[in-house]
């Protein structure tokens, strides 16, 4: 199952629309830190909303992509983690420590403009609206 | 990926013990699923779906890296008038050295793939371990839907 890849200016969105296997987790990892060079992309959102389980490989790899990222000098946030699936992670010790996380898309968004206006000095670039939403 | 159906006496058809050859990863999501569907049918709440499908999830990945082949064994658990879910995983892989090790917290010996079998053990009600060198792994896990 390969997951689509939009890019909306200097964003790219990935949007998980069903379960994953490790391999196809491993498949958009690799994606997404190619796809970032090529498009010069400054933030990425990854969104979960559809996942009904985010285990130890996806947790992992969700870190992962995280880290990779920011390697490559882009913010990445992970958003739409469904409350039953927060539970479940958290009851089996995984943690997102670190990466980003944002209630929804429009969030994740609100999110990353702030993060690219901090570092571009606060020059305001993107129209970001609504709150923090904050680190996991 | 083979999903075989096996009957028995004292379970309804709809709720009947499902067994998932562990071949791949992509068997992985089809146990999980399969498993899921069948607390779905028992009634747990959404919290606990949750809960039983990232347990099996971490079960039939442990078969897929260490045994290569498997199987989970999912099927409904009645004790009085307690309904719960029975998951177990088989394999026939190298069997855990030290099984009191590898119940220790954080522990795993491929380099942080999973919580492993701790963190199984903390979601689930009831948990058993046999492993054999040489011969292969069952974890036999229990939730209880209360």
């Amino acid at each position: 199952m390969e997951v689509p890849i939009l890019r909306q200016g200097r964003y790219l969105i990935a949007t998980i629309q069903s379960a994953l296997s490790d391999a196809d987790l491993t498949r958009l990892r690799k994606s997404l830190v190619e796809q970032v060079g090529k498009w010069r992309a400054r933030g990425v959102i990854v969104d979960v909303t559809a996942l009904d389980v985010m285990d130890s490989f996806a947790t992992r790899t969700l870190r992962d992509i995280a880290h990779m990222i920011r390697l490559r000098g882009a913010e990445t946030v992970i958003v739409g983690i469904q409350p039953d699936v927060a539970f479940a992670m958290i009851r089996l010790g995984l943690q997102l420590e670190g990466i980003a996380t944002a209630l929804d898309l429009e969030e994740g968004l609100a999110h990353l403009n702030q993060q690219l206006r901090k570092m571009e000095g606060g020059g305001g670039s993107d129209g970001a609206s609504g709150d923090d939403p904050g680190r996991s | 990926m083979n999903v075989a159906r096996r009957e028995r006496e004292d379970t309804t058809e709809t709720a009947a013990p499902i067994t998932v050859t562990i071949l791949s990863d992509q068997d992985i999501i089809l146990a999980r699923q399969n498993g899921r569907a069948l607390a779905v049918k028992l009634g747990f709440s959404p919290g606990d779906l949750a809960v039983i499908a990232i347990a099996i999830s971490e079960l039939a990945r442990n078969i897929a890296i260490y045994a290569g082949r498997g199987e989970i064994i999912m099927s409904p658990a009645v004790d009085g008038g307690r309904q719960g879910i029975t998951v177990v995983a088989r394999d026939d892989g190298p069997g855990i050295a030290d099984v009191e090790r590898a119940l220790q917290p954080g522990y795993s010996t491929s380099g942080g793939l999973g919580l492993g079998l701790p963190g199984v053990r903390r979601l689930m009600d009831e948990f058993q371990i046999v492993s054999r060198m040489g011969r292969g792994t069952e974890v036999r896990v229990l939730k209880w839907n209360v």
